[in-house]
């Protein structure tokens, strides 16, 4: 009698610790995601920083449940710091983060996966694969290539452009290596490529000097938008915009606006949008509010913006 | 004006025997500009045209106006590193207010008056704050404005939700002439800066105040017992770096028409640099106008040379940039030393 009342004591323990297990992943324990990205260092992380914010304001109020811990950082070294402490002192158990460089944060990231943390990486990856459970990212190599087939369509092939490189990093090279490997076997002479740093007073200053010492050019891929606006000032203070092609690069909305109204210089954009972050942490969220899959590698495109098509790329009230 | 007051000796005190070394190492950085116009001419023939001479000038400018301030802070034996996250700050509370006030004044040059008044005014409020720390609170110069400039930079990147804050179309054509406007073919940026450097170097050579930032950079407790009133000195040395800040940011407002989180990154170790260069003390006590505008030639040219050629990586640029600011240095220092 005792042992079978002990019995169905037991088993009603049992029903009920799975009960509150199984509610517990379907109506959202209390899970705590960290976020870390970096610091609004350059008009695109200052887009990324906006819908971040955004998005994680929008998940609190749908999921009251889940806390957020946003980081940024303006280094590797203090993301890695960021990192340490998201898991040891928030003890997170998610983790949404776009590295600032691969390599140092592949280690970092694998310790904290190695405690059972959800890992969503977003835009880089890491330098091992298979550490993430979740990748968000943008296509780099296409970015070039794209940029690389419209020099090669607008100047039928012929002519003399420059360049101007991001902040030395992973993505610039990947980025510039698929770009010169799409112009090989055109006639097309890239004068040079100096760092431009995504800029747009860098912008302004090396599309001055550009223009002081090439008598000739015919197109400038600036890299980026924020470069690109730094580079028509100098281009028009000069004089220079007859016949002259300027791209930029990652879609901000003061570019997009410009070809929308047809402008001369500008005419197309590529599209890389800060926004990539949103179906990032919003896919990590749902996880854990609604139990829901999540995982793989998600890949956007990269798409030619033109007078077409603008208008579905164009975000007006987002300061990127 | 009195002469009581102890001026450093524009050379070293040597046995009174004339020697042309001593006159080499004070003019050792325009030894070094001199080298650099001569080496940019043999790479580029187009690195000697107007054209780009004017580019250099005008946007040496920037850091140039910045960089008097400098001089003078740090004759005073002071720091200042807040003033590119100042300059960012002005221009984006400088923006906003124009756009705003734009809706009632219009998008003419009132407006634009309105907004160089304000602007000034914050340049000097942003150097009262950081004077008032580092005299009445005794915080040391280099914590004070590596606060300010934290607290500046990111109240910038607040503002512009980390984006960028536009002027607004109609005042940018209106304030444009700012920057790319030309009196007799010299642009305006550059005829502010030659201004304010005839200026500076009057204030700092020709005036009790010039004097007493001397002073006090030299020996601050002497300076005191001369009766010179060292806290307010230096209070007023760090407005007149706000203020500096302030009109090289209303001429930077025009050229781009935004503000964005990375406007003035590292103009204050451009300033500084600019400032050393020129032969002015790290420590204090003894600071030259001239030498500072020299300095800041120099840098300007230096990355206008670089982006010039393709002799080397642009990864290296760096290096180059490095050595030739130690090398404009040791010409001033080499005889000095032995």
């Amino acid at each position: 009698m005792l042992a079978s009342v002990r019995s169905i004591l037991g088993i009603g323990a049992m029903a009920l610790a799975v009960v509150t297990a199984s509610s517990s992943i379907a109506l959202a324990e209390k899970a705590k995601i960290g976020i870390s990205i970096p610091a609004a260092t350059h008009g695109w992380t200052g887009g990324l920083n906006y819908h971040t914010k955004r998005t994680v304001d929008a998940l609190k109020k749908a999921y009251p449940d889940l806390e957020f811990v946003i980081t940024t950082a303006d280094s590797a070294t203090k993301q890695v710091n960021d990192i340490e402490d998201l898991v040891a002192v928030q003890k997170i158990n998610a983790l949404v983060i776009l590295p600032f460089e691969s390599d140092p944060l592949t280690e970092p990231v694998k310790e904290a996966k190695k405690q059972g943390i959800f890992v969503t990486t977003v835009d880089r990856g890491l330098s091992e694969e298979g550490v993430e459970d979740l990748y968000v990212g943008g296509n780099n190599p296409e970015y070039g290539r794209i940029a690389a087939e419209y020099f090669k369509t607008k100047l039928k092939g012929k002519g003399k452009i420059v360049v101007m490189r991001g902040i030395p990093t992973a993505i610039d090279n990947i980025r510039i290596d698929a770009f010169k490997k799409a112009l090989e076997g055109t006639s097309i002479q890239v004068l040079d490529m100096q760092y431009a740093n995504w800029n747009p007073d860098k912008g302004f200053e090396v599309m001055q000097d550009y223009l002081q010492r090439f008598p000739q050019i015919d197109g400038v891929w600036a890299g980026d938008d924020d470069a690109a606006l730094g580079a028509i000032e100098a281009i028009n203070q000069a004089g220079r915009d007859k016949g002259m092609i300027v791209l930029g690069g990652s879609g901000m909305n003061k570019v997009i606006k410009r070809i929308m109204d047809g402008d001369k210089l500008v005419d197309a954009d590529i599209f890389y949008p800060p926004t990539l972050i949103i179906p990032a942490i919003g896919a990590t969220a749902l996880k854990f509010a609604t139990g829901a899959p999540a995982g793989g590698r998600w890949v956007l495109g990269s798409p030619l913006i033109t007078k077409e098509n603008a208008e579905q790329y164009y975000f007006p009230e987002a300061p990127y | 004006m009195s002469d009581t007051i102890a001026v450093p000796n524009k050379l070293p005190a040597t046995s009174g025997r004339y020697r042309i070394s001593d006159h080499l190492t004070s003019f050792g950085p325009l030894i070094a500009l001199v080298a650099l116009l001569i080496i940019g001419g043999l790479i580029n023939e187009s690195f000697l045209s107007s054209a780009n001479i004017s580019n250099v000038l005008t946007r040496s400018a920037l850091i140039g106006i910045i960089a008097i301030g400098t001089t003078f802070v740090i004759t005073a034996g002071g720091l200042d590193l807040s003033v590119g996250a100042m300059s960012a700050l002005v221009a984006g509370l400088m923006i906003m207010f124009m756009n705003a006030v734009a809706a009632t004044l219009g998008t003419g040059w009132l407006t634009v008056l309105v907004g160089i008044l304000f602007a000034l005014l914050l340049g000097t409020m942003a150097g009262l704050v950081n004077g008032l720390l580092i005299t009445r609170w005794r915080i040391e110069a280099f914590i004070v404005t590596l606060g300010t400039m934290g607290i500046f930079r990111s109240l910038l990147t607040y503002l512009s939700n980390g984006g960028a804050i536009s002027l607004e179309s109609g005042l940018r054509s209106t304030a444009r002439p700012i920057y790319y406007g030309t009196l007799l073919g010299i642009a305006y940026p550059i005829l502010a800066l030659a201004i304010l450097a005839i200026i500076g170097e009057f204030v700092l050579w020709r005036t009790r105040f010039g004097r007493h930032c001397a002073a006090i950079g030299s020996n601050a407790a002497v300076a005191k017992y001369s009766a010179i009133n060292v806290n307010r000195v230096r209070i007023a040395t760090y407005i007149l770096q706000g203020l500096c800040v302030a009109v090289a940011t209303l001429i930077y407002v025009p050229r781009l028409g935004a503000a964005t989180p990375s406007t003035g990154v590292l103009w204050e170790l451009e300033a500084i640099a600019a400032v050393i260069i020129g032969g002015t003390v790290l420590s204090g006590g003894y600071g030259r106008i001239w030498g500072t505008i020299v300095g800041v030639l120099i840098l300007g040219l230096i990355q206008n040379i670089l982006n010039l050629t393709s002799w080397f990586s642009p990864h290296l640029n760096g290096s180059i940039q490095g050595a030739i600011i130690i090398l404009a240095v040791l010409m001033q220092k080499g005889r000095a030393a032995r």
